[in-house]
């Protein structure tokens, strides 16, 4: 069984992906597993999409701050954060705000 | 469940830091535009009639400054004439190709465009200089020569105005740099909406109490166009530091960025503090507080193959342009040692 759904990066960040700027992700999921929720896919997507510099994506536990992230064109701060429980199908943005206007 | 606008109703979409209020696209949209108008009229910052050009660099606070003064002109009838001024600071791979957005923006917005190089003006283009000067500094030598170079921008096009898409959070940034530092001087003017009233154009930022969070997501959700590449001689700035501080305030009261512009603005210079007075630099004419601009005095150190000239104290400055070619090589020996501090 899997979770899927799409990480787009813009604002520089796809810099950290191998200049991809979308990626379709498919998260393993089984009977009795942990929830799926941000706080869990942050990481998986540090450890299997990211190409470079861990530490220009993520800090402690969380987006480094100045990364937007928008969870179906809403900003993850309206549905909880790293609480928030991803579900099939959802389309997950990171802006980086970065660099110069 | 969906969250819902505090204003209509509607599905949120955006919680804004300033006040964490919930807003869907639509009143996100209203709120961000009338605020800016807000901003404009309470200052002042125009007048019917005249000429302004939008500093433009292709990047994501220009791009929606140019947007932004296009509709609010039409919108509220402030009967500007806008123009685009971008400025070439010859930085190979990033600033060519943030002048090609430049020119998508002159089509999108169908506003005259002007563009102007530190080569034609200096001739010197930033990459000469970071090869002159190392890697400290730079934003120094490019920030000095940026300024004089919209003005000079604006004067050719016969405008009287400049706006830059300076933010709150970049204005934050500079306060905290300036406590950093102990700048007094520039801690009291650096939170100015308009500066440079008394040269020949002055310049404001319409964007200073408006969040880069909200800027990026206006920008997001309209579809604007922008560059969003770093400068390849930022990672070694300053500023950097002072940016990621505020970063990580924002993140846990979002607040912090206009208290932080409020604090700054409470600690500007007193009345019966003597301000230096103006006069016009006696080598090239532009606007001065010394006998000679920033710009000359970085630039005859440049030529002179002493460029941390402009950035020793005055009185050894002073003392080394006064001399005539051969008398230098005797300071040189002297200077070196100084110069190699910095």
């Amino acid at each position: 069984m899997t979770l899927n759904i799409t990480v787009e990066l813009s604002g520089g960040a796809e810099l950290l992906f191998d200049n991809k700027k979308k990626h379709v992700v498919n998260l393993p999921t089984k009977e009795g597993d942990v929830a799926w929720t941000l706080g869990r896919v942050l990481p998986w997507i540090r450890d299997n999409l990211l190409t470079e510099r861990p530490e220009l994506f993520m800090q402690g536990r969380s987006i480094r701050p100045g990364i937007l992230v928008l969870v179906n064109d809403t900003d993850w701060e309206i549905v909880g954060e790293l609480e928030y429980v991803v579900e099939n199908g959802d389309n997950i943005m990171f802006i980086s705000t970065l660099h110069g206007g | 469940m969906p969250v819902l606008c505090q204003t209509c109703g509607g599905k949120a979409i955006l919680k804004r830091p300033k006040n964490g209020k919930k807003l869907c696209k639509e009143c996100f949209y209203n709120v961000f535009e009338d605020e800016i108008h807000q901003t404009i009229i309470q200052n002042k910052l125009f007048n019917p009639g005249d000429k302004v050009a939008i500093g433009a660099s292709g990047g994501k606070d220009s791009t929606v400054l140019a947007h932004i003064m296009k509709v609010l002109n039409e919108r509220h009838n402030y009967r500007l004439e806008l123009f685009l001024l971008s400025i070439d600071e010859g930085i190979t791979g990033y600033r060519d190709d943030s002048l090609e957005t430049v020119q998508r923006n002159r089509l999108q917005y169908n506003l005259p465009l002007t563009i102007l190089s530190y080569k034609e003006l200096y001739n010197w283009t930033m990459d000469e200089i970071v090869k002159q000067i190392g890697m400290k500094n730079n934003c120094t030598f490019c920030g000095v020569f940026r300024r004089q170079a919209l003005d000079r921008g604006a004067w050719k096009l016969k405008c009287n105005k400049i706006v830059t898409g300076h933010n709150a959070d970049d204005i934050a940034e500079t306060v905290l740099m300036n406590i950093l530092r102990g700048d007094i001087a520039r801690l009291g003017r650096c939170t100015s909406i308009t500066t440079g009233q008394d040269g020949m154009v002055s310049r404001c930022k319409p964007f200073k109490y408006t969040y880069e969070k909200e800027i990026v997501m206006y920008a997001h959700f309209k579809k604007l166009d922008y560059f969003t590449t770093e400068c390849i001689y930022s990672p070694n700035a300053y500023r950097g530091h002072a940016r990621t501080f505020l970063k990580d305030l924002e993140k846990i009261r979002p607040r912090v960025i206009l208290d932080i512009i409020k604090s700054g603005e409470d600690m500007s210079i007193k009345e019966e503090v003597k301000m230096p007075t103006l006069m016009n630099c006696s080598r090239c004419g532009y606007i001065s507080s010394a006998e000679l601009c920033k710009a000359c005095v970085m630039l005859e150190g440049l030529n002179r193959g002493r460029p941390l000239l402009s950035i020793s104290s005055d009185d050894r400055r002073k003392n080394i342009l006064k001399m005539k070619g051969n008398d230098i090589n005797d300071v040189k020996q002297g200077t070196e040692s100084v110069s190699a501090m910095f």
